[in-house]
């Protein structure tokens, strides 16, 4: 290896991530940033959305379809819990910028509180969207969820 | 971004060196991406709301739903700030990960055409039906 070129040479690096015990600090650091490319991708899905219905009746029922199904409607809720962390988290990062909760404790406490905060977040959009409803839509989804997983059972 | 003025002089060397960073912009994307953060945070509010509200509506719900003036402009307001805000977020991702010079400019270049195209597609989508 001596006599390679120095630009190809194995370098020594520094001992990196995987010497530290993941910490509850870092382990949300790295969701925000995960989830961040998970709602940018998300994003898409939006878009869909809008361009099938400016298309006209006949591709927003496709995309409505694929959002009702089983695998639309689990990447739906993946996008909602993304969302919701995203969110809580962003606003913790907030008061870091402001100067607030720096002392390590709490620090802890906010992130905590931003898990609580997706938990309840999440469950209470989805308890709307199941439950209150306008129209017969929502009892239909739940019912094709319960369905989908009878059906997966038997298969 | 670099104005036309930045490096003719108008500009005194203290105020060019203030607040500027090796990447010339100083704290311009830091504070761009609090900004749209702000922005999102009541927009996807909103949002959320909407899409809950409006869960298996009809094209013909939908449509005139998004035709109502507020509507529209939340819907304009919260791609322009959402998209930005990505294309931010992805810009940071990609600085930190990819350290081929011709590929991380090719991945930059790439994820801001296509957010910029994406974005484009759903403001005319939005203004068609709206209007």
């Amino acid at each position: 290896m001596a006599d390679a070129p120095a630009s190809k040479r194995e370098r020594p690096l520094s001992p990196h991530i995987q010497v530290y015990k993941p910490q509850m600090t870092s382990v949300l650091s790295i969701l925000h940033r995960a989830t961040g490319v998970a709602l940018a991708v998300g994003t898409l899905m939006v878009a869909w959305w809008l361009i099938a219905a400016a298309t006209g009746p006949e591709s927003y029922a496709i995309a409505q379809e694929f959002a009702e199904t089983p695998f639309g409607t689990l990447m739906i809720f993946g996008w909602s819990v993304a969302l919701f962390y995203h969110m809580s988290n962003g606003v913790r990062h907030m008061f870091w910028d402001l100067g607030y909760l720096f002392k390590i404790q709490n620090a802890y406490k906010a992130g905590y509180l931003v898990l609580l905060s997706t938990v309840l977040l999440t469950g209470g959009a989805w308890f709307c969207a199941l439950n209150y409803t306008g129209d017969e839509a929502a009892p239909a989804i739940s019912d094709r969820l319960v369905e989908a997983v009878i059906e997966e059972g038997t298969e | 971004m670099k104005l036309k003025w930045d490096d003719n002089g108008i500009k005194s060397p203290l105020a060019r060196a203030r607040g500027l960073g090796s990447a010339k912009e100083g704290s311009d994307h830091w504070m761009k991406q609090r900004i749209t953060a702000i922005a999102n945070l009541p927009l996807m509010i909103w949002f959320v709301y909407s899409v809950v509200d409006l869960r298996g509506s009809s094209h013909a719900e939908f449509t005139s739903w998004l035709a109502e003036p507020l509507n529209a402009i939340l819907a304009i307001l919260m791609i322009i700030s959402v998209f930005y805000h990505a294309v931010l977020g992805s810009q940071v991702i990609v600085e930190d990960y990819i350290h081929s010079e011709w590929f991380k400019t090719l991945k930059l270049i790439g994820t801001k055409l296509f957010f910029f195209g994406l974005a484009v597609a759903c403001i005319f989508s939005i203004l068609k039906i709206a209007l």
